[in-house]
């Protein structure tokens, strides 16, 4: 995992509430064995006016240009800032993946659903919970001046705006220490290899039906 | 002191904690095709093996087709994913129940069915309708593929507690209201995101009067209300479906089980972080409208008005749904026309299901304007079931179609879906824009309600219906 210290980087508005995994990455996207090369595809029913499947060259489809990615201005943003409960639905992890290879490693919004949250550390992505207030301060600030940029240091934990305010988040500190330093979890959990042989030992001794070979 | 449900059951599995975050044992890791090829691809690379083989239990459903198998899949995307499953499993020498398998089926109804799901346990699977088990007093919830990953390689999952909510139903449900309309209620009420960071257990009269079925479909539905586990503690109900089951402790440690198991409720004066009160009379047959669970009402409600809602934010969320589900705002919801019909999914596929769906269809006809009705068991052995109870007669008679197990138009990964624009009375859980196929309209609703809309061609009261 690619670790995440500081970031400078343009922001993008996607102002709904409530977007769901199959909004930001649709089903049939699902269907692939990979990780990676779902960027084409995120937001794929906004972002396209004809209907995408696996295979299509995504560069010769019909954009559309209502869909406020899809403004030039907004080209190369690696910061989104959304409304609340963004990621609710499916716990596909196709969903940080595609925003991950769109180019986002960034996410501000009021509040996030909790699988989705969960996702996006294990993937280098930092998610960030701002008032509700602060992210529609965001929101006019993004509208009002073309190429906006934030600053977010997670070290320090804050965002810092091009006029110099800062907002400071909180995250915890586990899932910190793993982004700043691309930390794989599997690794660090494998170090406790005996702890868990003898909490297995206990409790197949308690509940040994749950042990049985089927 | 006093333990809510969640407590014992997450404290009962915790390895190492540090700071809050703790190190839980899983118990039961089921495996399905799409969120799980990254996840081996992952172990093969680090050489890493899976901890315990006979934890895991493995099944394909998303891709599966629910018309003839004989010749395979057909799309070669959806056979690639089955077969890589079908392959990662006999690499690592993890059961699977294959698509040919008579016990192939949703992932959530095979683990059950099996006995595989058991209480007390930890149930993980990547997949959000994984809160499913916690009908059981588990503590089952749905995870990410790194985490599938993760579990696979150590059997332990990195997680915070959550925060404990209890959801009381006390009384008694009228005829025709369902589990699936009071998990609608209960999201209605406390919306889509009442639930994040809880962990929800359903308790009072109503919830105890649940058969095994219908709190599979509340549980499932936790989800939808944020969070990532629900539960229900055990009764007589519980160790009633599990004793028998093939997965099930075996005759010399069943009584042992069962002394354990007894002991998984909230005690006296347990303390919840939040508590949600609904009455069950109050309860109404609910159909949604929008493109959100959260978007329902009852039967005899109406299509709201945005005009009458204050948040900007809302008031943009109704607008953008009604456009997009194409109805205008104060239709009366049984003035809704509808297109198809799908009776199955993780919510609602159970043999339960599917009787109380053929009740409301025996002897009467599809309404000439549904182009298709379809009826998708959740597993080969409901099937089977519903085959000996005759049920498929009732249903083909009256016009339906009598499938093949797995997700189906739940989520349209195999070729069952909505073409655009059309309108379905669907049992599944999710009516977000395009679920069940680009442009694709759906509104949830209970199999009954679902069946009744099938032979009138709108939506319609069950209750009225003879």
């Amino acid at each position: 995992m690619q670790p995440f210290v500081k970031l400078e980087g343009l922001v993008a508005p996607l102002d709904r509430a409530n977007v769901d995994t199959d909004a930001i990455i649709p089903k049939q996207f699902l269907k692939s064995i990979k990780r990676s090369g779902f960027g084409p595809n995120a937001f794929d029913e906004w972002r396209y006016l004809d209907h995408g499947e696996p295979g299509m060259d995504n560069s010769t489809r019909p954009l559309n240009p209502d869909f406020v990615l899809n403004q030039p201005r907004y080209q190369g943003s690696s910061i989104l800032l959304t409304r609340e409960n963004f990621g609710c639905g499916s716990s596909r992890e196709h969903a940080p993946w595609a925003l991950l290879d769109y180019g986002f490693r960034c996410i501000i919004a009021p509040s996030y659903a909790d699988i989705f949250f969960n996702n996006c550390f294990k993937n280098g992505i930092l998610p960030i919970v701002l008032d509700a207030e602060e992210v529609d301060f965001m929101f006019r600030e993004v509208e009002i001046n073309p190429g906006y940029q934030l600053l977010v240091d997670l070290e320090q934990q804050v965002v810092v705006t091009p006029g110099g305010q800062s907002f400071s988040f909180d995250v915890d500190a586990f899932r910190k220490h793993c982004l700043l330093n691309g930390l794989d979890d599997i690794g660090l959990t494998l170090q406790k290899v005996d702890q868990i042989e003898a909490f297995e030992a206990r409790h197949k001794a308690a509940q040994p039906w749950l042990f049985n070979q089927n | 002191m006093a333990k809510t449900l969640y407590d014992k059951l997450f404290d009962s599995h915790v390895v190492q904690e540090e700071n809050g975050t703790a190190l839980l044992y899983i118990d039961r890791h089921l495996v399905h095709e799409v969120t799980s090829p990254q996840a081996f691809e992952g172990l093969k690379m680090s050489a890493r093996k899976v901890w315990r083989i006979n934890s895991v239990l493995a099944v394909p459903d998303h891709n599966v087709p629910t018309t003839d198998r004989s010749h395979g899949i057909a799309d070669p995307v959806s056979r690639l994913q089955v077969e890589t499953l079908d392959n990662n499993c006999a690499e690592f020498g993890i059961t699977e129940f294959r698509m040919n398998d008579t016990r192939q089926g949703i992932v959530h109804v095979i683990g059950p069915e099996q006995g595989a799901t058991l209480p007390g346990m930890t149930v993980v699977c990547g997949d959000s309708h994984t809160s499913t088990h916690g009908a059981f007093g588990a503590l089952a919830h749905g995870i990410g593929t790194s985490e599938v990953e993760h579990v696979l390689a150590t059997q332990c999952l990195v997680q915070k507690k959550s925060k404990a909510m209890q959801i009381r139903v006390e009384g008694q449900l009228g005829r025709g209201v369902t589990a699936k309309d009071i998990a609608l209620a209960i999201i209605g009420k406390i919306g889509t995101a009442g639930g994040t960071g809880y962990a929800i257990e359903f308790a009072g009269s109503a919830i105890r009067s649940l058969s095994m079925e219908g709190r599979m479909t509340l549980c499932n539905m936790a989800i939808e209300a944020g969070a990532r586990a629900g539960m229900v503690a055990v009764d007589d109900t519980t160790i009633d479906y599990v004793k028998g089951r093939p997965y099930a402790p075996k005759p010399e440690q069943w009584d042992a089980a069962v002394a354990y198991w007894r002991t998984l409720h909230s005690d006296e004066g347990a303390k919840f972080d939040a508590v949600v009160e609904l009455k069950a009379e109050d309860i109404q047959p609910q159909v949604t409208w929008g493109t959100s669970p959260e978007m329902v009402t009852s039967v005899e409600g109406f299509v709201p008005d945005p005009a009458k809602e204050s948040d900007p934010t809302k008031r943009g969320g109704i607008e953008r749904a009604l456009q997009y589900m194409g109805l205008e705002a104060n239709t009366p919801i049984t003035g809704i026309k509808i297109d198809k019909v799908f009776i199955g999914s993780c919510t609602n596929s159970r043999i339960e299901d599917l009787r109380a769906a053929a009740a409301v269809a025996r002897g009467k006809k599809v309404a000439a304007n549904v182009k298709l009705a379809m009826v998708v068991p959740g597993s080969g052995l409901v099937k089977a079931q519903a085959e000996q109870e005759g049920l498929d007669k009732i249903f083909t008679e009256a016009g339906f179609e009598w499938r093949e197990p797995g997700c189906s138009m739940c989520l349209a990964m195999n070729a069952d879906r909505l073409e655009p624009g059309e309108r379905c009375a669907s049992t599944s859980n999710r009516n977000f824009e395009g679920r069940q196929g680009p442009g694709g309209r759906t509104h949830l609703v209970s199999p009954e309600m679902a069946a009744a809309a099938a032979v009138t061609g709108h939506f319609v009261d069950v209750r009225q219906l003879n």
